[in-house]
């Protein structure tokens, strides 16, 4: 399959039955841009049922490697929508970088220190492979309609759906949406019709990015240079890629005529440069970027979302836009789905903003950091860029000032409407009267609930937070990960032991479940399920190395109520029915 | 803890002495990148942010107000 050239393929423009009806054809949801942000959209949307039209004014998937550094995260929801195991197997994974100064290397760091994970912290993958892969598996979709040299030229708001004016080689047609996704890139054309912007910084400096074919024997590793010998002054990114295929960023300067940069007679010599005078390589792909650190104001425009670079554009080191973007993408399909299944309120895309406007800030502020250590704007900044490097080899506390890309972590939506709190700690003792028994309900362990003075959890996985994977055994006993039981509905995972849950919170799970208004599953977690009798509606997984009670620390009684997009939504103790529902309304923007 | 601006060196001619003969022999640019070095690891040392922002302010005040 992967012998199939993706940047060579071309899309047949193909009429649609659409653009021959008299009055506009109405849809539910449309998707402005197949790029990776758009793909993955449609592909959420289209897995929770809902049918939606890829509009893409071109015929081609991307040019060049472009964004090849795809972050465990953004592989994570790729297995959620079935394609993240084809990704990361042709995908080369990394975890360690080095980082040298002028002719020494200075550090080197390890990115994956903890195990139990599928996924690495990163795999190195060109986007038209990205593309190609997400392309395959919507094409393949019965509920997406992909629509190739389609064009947005007009957008007309209204209370309930959008207008949309599309040009195609046939001439224009008339389109009506409940909601458009612009994900239609950083100079999106939805964006500019809305007559909306975005705002932040642009940095004056020229990247030229190299694809080179070659076989190397440099390990897979992200090697990156300050001022090094071979190209004075400035960086040296080298990152490797699948089919031989190695991806070199030097940085030229603001000065530097883009045109000439990318004169083969210019690119040759600093390859060589860096690669040695004698060495066999085949010049695949080369460009010039520059770059921006900037955001629209809002990411919500009625019922025009925007999602990725449309939204929010980032500098390129800490690989954080499409992976961003890719989130963008998870976080905002869920909710459409419950808004359009009637299970939410339209306000819950408002917290698809609320959301990742923030997220935004973050990818934008650690974006912003990385680009002024790699590129000092004036000599102070450079002096103490340099001071640091100098420091790295011997000093350890220097190491940490080093900053070549942060490592792109997701956004924990801590201040998220969607989250229920954590009972305080100085609440604790009146936590009695949160598990008073609604719905016949009483603390599992049978006894008074005095034992809630230990409320309080420890660890990472806070309201907000994106769940942690774990090594698990399913219900037929066979090795699986945690995140592949988090299917895309809601999950109450309950953790439990011979004891807990007791027959009737059982039942009362069983009875939430049936009444919810968005799809709900309820998992327990044993440490082992040789004493577990559960209903068959109920998943009994087992924690049998656990690493899942460790991570979200948990032990039994413990539940976790977690999104569609596998972000922590609540937590307690304690099982009580009507907290669960009550946390499940809110998740839904309901509260 | 507030930054301490009263003397506080045992012996403060000593002190100035060695900061400009560890200087001697270096570039303009050489001599930048000590500076900035000897900055990062004084900071580091110090590791209270408070204490550090306070430092920053006044020496900021001390040349442009």
């Amino acid at each position: 399959m992967t012998d199939i050239d993706y940047q060579a393929l071309e899309f047949a423009y193909q009429k649609h039955p659409d653009q021959a009806s008299l009055d506009p054809a109405s849809h539910r949801v449309i998707v402005a841009g197949a790029g990776p942000v758009g793909l993955t959209a449609a592909l959420d949307l289209a897995q929770r049922g809902i049918p939606v039209v890829v509009l893409d004014d071109d015929d081609k998937l991307s040019t060049g490697s472009r964004a090849i550094c795809f972050a465990k995260r953004t592989l994570e929801i790729w297995d959620r929508l079935g394609i993240g195991e084809r990704m990361t197997s042709k995908g080369v994974s990394w975890h360690v970088g080095k980082i040298f100064f002028r002719n020494e290397e200075v550090w080197r760091f390890d990115l994956l220190p903890e195990h139990g994970h599928r996924r690495p912290a990163f795999v190195n993958l060109q986007q038209y492979y990205v593309e190609g892969f997400l392309y395959e598996a919507a094409a393949a979709h019965p509920l997406i309609d992909l629509r190739w040299k389609n064009k947005v030229v007009n957008v007309e708001q209204h209370s309930d759906g959008v207008t949309l004016d599309v040009d195609t080689p046939d001439g224009p047609y008339t389109l009506h949406v409940e909601w458009l996704v612009a994900c239609d890139g950083a100079r999106s054309p939805v964006r500019k019709l809305l007559g909306q912007e975005s705002h932040g910084r642009v940095f004056k400096d020229r990247f030229l990015i190299a694809d080179v074919k070659m076989t190397a024997d440099f390990p897979a590793e992200r090697w990156f240079w300050f001022d090094p010998p071979f190209h004075p002054n400035q960086s040296v990114l080298l990152h490797m890629q699948p089919d031989n295929i190695w991806r070199i960023d030097f940085q030229l300067g603001w000065n530097a005529d883009p045109t000439e940069a990318v004169r083969p007679e210019n690119v040759l010599p600093r390859i060589r440069a860096l690669l040695g005078a004698d060495a066999q390589f085949e010049l695949q792909w080369v460009s010039v970027y520059t770059f921006a650190c900037e955001r629209m104001d809002a990411f919500r425009h009625g019922r025009v979302v925007f999602a990725g670079d449309a939204a929010h554009r980032v500098s390129p080191f800490g690989a954080r836009g499409a992976n961003s973007g890719v989130q963008d993408a998870e976080n905002l399909a869920w909710k459409l789905h419950a808004v359009l299944n009637g299970a939410a309120p339209e306000t819950l895309i408002d917290t698809y903003a609320s959301e990742r406007e923030p997220a935004a800030d973050e990818n934008l502020l650690n974006s912003t950091r990385s680009t002024d250590f790699i590129t000092p704007k004036c000599n102070t900044s450079r002096y103490f860029r340099n001071a640091v490097l100098n420091l790295a080899r011997e000093h350890p506390f220097a190491r940490g000032l080093v900053n070549s890309g942060r490592l792109s972590l997701p956004y924990v939506y801590t201040d998220s409407p969607l989250n229920t709190p954590d009972v305080p700690a100085t609440a604790c003792s009146t936590a009695n009267h949160e598990t008073s028994g609604v719905d016949g309900t009483h603390s599992p362990h049978g006894r008074p609930d005095v034992a809630d003075i230990d409320q309080a959890f420890s660890g990472r996985m806070v309201p907000g937070a994106v769940a942690l994977d774990a090594p698990i055994r399913d219900a037929q006993g066979n090795d699986a990960w945690w995140l592949s039981i988090l299917d895309g509905r809601f999950t109450v995972a309950l953790f439990c032991d011979a004891h807990t849950p007791d027959g009737a919170a059982l039942m009362a799970l069983q009875d939430l479940a049936q009444s919810s208004p968005a799809a709900l599953q309820t998992v327990l977690v044993c440490r082992d399920n040789g004493n577990v009798h559960a209903p068959a509606s109920v998943t009994v997984i087992q924690d049998h190395q656990g690493y899942l009670a460790q991570r979200y620390d948990a032990r039994a009684g413990t539940w976790y109520l977690l999104r569609p997009d596998q972000h922590i939504a609540a937590r307690r103790r304690h099982v009580d029915v009507d907290i669960i529902r009550r946390a499940l309304q809110r998740a839904l923007g309901q509260a | 803890m507030p930054l301490i601006i009263e003397p506080n060196l045992p012996s403060p001619d000593a002190f100035y002495q060695t900061l400009i003969e560890t200087h001697q022999g270096l570039s303009d640019e050489q001599s930048a990148e000590l500076n900035a070095a000897l900055i990062l690891l004084l900071a580091n040392h110090v590791g209270n942010m408070e204490i550090i922002r306070e430092a920053l302010d006044r020496a900021r005040r001390s040349v442009a107000a």
